[in-house]
């Protein structure tokens, strides 16, 4: 057992990356890390919602160790990067292009993304497609034919509770802490929205996405982030951009039921792949399929690389 | 007068008294770009009691955040921290104010007193669908006001019809009140047309709802 420090908290195959640095993204600080040779063909990581680089500290060795320079970055708020006034979706998209120009002139490159950095991505490929060479989703492909049929009365009532929470947790935002906890504590609320990944992964990440104080772990999000949430989006808007992809497309879709997880069919997205486009079902995986078959998702992601040179 | 600082987030916001005393209150909400008031609009004159005006972030007396990231949902956010301080109040919102205005009062019906939306700038939004992906490049920005980034974003956020409807039909449904939204507004992009058709939408001039709202008592 740790003593709750976490200094012996390790998990089979896990690297911390080889060399981290910041970029700057319109004064906010965005912390970077990668794996692998510098001089290898660069290869773009994006995680997803409440995600941080630390999450990729098993699939981004394993590219890394198939010929490429891995480079990941801890979205605004998340992971060791900065925490803003402000949080958003353009925002997001503007810091992944800032920390795209830091790497110089290295040509189109892969992007690889997984849920909510899967959909950044394929909006970064549409506005940039002079910069990318492939385009691999891991699971962020949001379909609505998976959201349940709900009367407008229950819709509406449920509505009024999410606005309500998060207008509640805004206010209470300013000067507001991440709750402490022990290193397990933290490691079970994660579980809750992780339900398919084991306890000692989950234990390994609150040391790597976490810090200790006299407290206790917390976790390093800014607590002015809220999981959940409305707005006018909808998953249709991150589909339209599908048809217009010219550069090779991979796909991989979790059809286990999971908490965090969209549910996409194949079918669904039928109407929108671009041609060429290759779509896969895990039918044995839930939502994070890069950490529940990490050996796997790399082996596909660096063959599909391999198969489109 | 200086106004009232109030925190939201990593955010101090400025929340200017226009008028002191007693009575029902009337928050006034800017345009984008623009700021609040120094004095009591010509229309809001005859409200009965006392009148305030919020500078939302990143304009006027607000802070300048640090690299963008604007939504109208966290202006939202913005005029509820105000409302905590105030009270039940009634908005008088004009272009990017009326959109927030409108969902203020449907995510807090309970402490909106009735939503007057009105013309100025930032009232239409992006549109309903999104558009083309772009990808600016980074602003030249010094904390002056408006803040760059606001109008850059804040007029590109989409404002599709039935998500704003959506907020008409939470007051009306939790406010209390038949009339919890009135359009002044003489543009109408998509987001507005479509509101003022909603059940509980009055369709009249400032003056108007603002005496009717006033009534409330």
């Amino acid at each position: 057992m740790s003593d709750d420090g976490g200094g012996d908290v390790t998990y089979p195959g896990a690297r911390r990356p080889d060399r981290r640095y910041r970029v700057d993204s319109s004064g906010v600080g965005i912390a970077v890390g990668e794996w692998g040779d510098p001089d290898a063909p660069p290869l773009l990581l994006a995680h997803g919602g409440f995600d941080f680089v630390g999450t990729y500290d098993v699939f981004a060795p394993l590219l890394a160790d198939g010929g490429r320079r891995v480079v990941a970055w801890d979205q605004r708020g998340h992971g060791d990067s900065e925490r803003a006034a402000l949080y958003s979706w353009a925002a997001d998209l503007r810091d992944t292009v800032a920390v795209l120009d830091a790497l110089g002139d290295v040509g189109p490159l892969p992007l690889v993304g997984h849920s909510k950095g899967g959909g950044m991505l394929l909006e970064v490929a549409e506005a940039l497609p002079h910069r990318v060479s492939h385009v691999i989703n891991l699971d962020g492909l949001p379909s609505s034919q998976a959201q349940p049929d709900r009367p407008d009365h229950e819709r509406t009532r449920m509505l009024s509770g999410e606005l309500a929470g998060w207008l509640d947790h805004r206010r209470a935002s300013a000067g507001k802490q991440r709750r402490p906890g022990t290193l397990d504590e933290l490691a079970e609320r994660r579980g809750r929205m992780n339900p398919r990944l084991s306890m000692d992964w989950l234990r390994y990440l609150v040391t790597v996405g976490g810090f200790h104080d006299e407290e206790g772990w917390r976790w390093k999000i800014d607590p002015g982030l809220r999981m959940g949430g409305f707005g006018p989006w909808r998953p249709e808007w991150s589909l339209i951009r599908l048809p217009g992809l010219r550069m090779p497309f991979l796909g991989i879709l979790a059809t286990q039921p999971e908490v965090m997880g969209w549910g996409t069919q194949p079918k669904d997205l039928e109407p929108y792949l671009p041609d060429r486009a290759e779509i896969e079902s895990w039918d044995d995986s839930g939502h994070f399929v890069h950490i529940e078959f990490p050996e796997r998702a790399a082996e596909r992601v660096l063959a599909f690389l391999a198969a489109h040179p | 007068m200086s106004p009232t600082y109030l925190d939201h987030g990593h955010v101090r916001l400025a929340l200017h008294e226009l008028r002191g005393g007693d009575g029902p209150t009337l928050l006034l909400l800017h345009p984008l770009a623009e700021h609040s008031p120094p004095t009591v609009p010509v229309d809001s004159a005859a409200w009965p009691g006392p009148v305030h005006a919020l500078d939302f972030t990143g304009h006027g007396a607000s802070t300048v955040p640090v690299g963008g990231g604007y939504t109208s949902e966290v202006l939202m956010a913005d005029v509820d921290v105000a409302l905590a301080h105030l009270g039940p109040s009634t908005i008088l919102g004009s272009g990017l104010g009326a959109y927030v205005a409108l969902m203020v009062a449907g995510a807090r019906a309970d402490l909106v007193r009735g939503a007057v939306l009105d013309d100025g700038a930032g009232l239409a939004g992006g549109g309903d669908s999104p558009g083309s992906v772009y990808l600016s490049p980074p602003l030249v920005t010094d904390g002056s006001v408006p803040d760059p980034w606001a109008l850059a974003e804040l007029s590109r956020d989409l404002r599709p019809a039935d998500y704003a409807t959506a907020f008409v039909r939470l007051a009306l449904q939790f406010s209390g009140l038949d009339t919890p939204v009135s359009v002044a507004a003489r543009f109408r992009p998509t987001w507005v047309a479509a509101v003022a058709a909603e059940p509980g939408v009055a369709d009249c001039s400032v003056p108007q709802a603002l005496t009717a709202y006033a009534g409330l008592g």
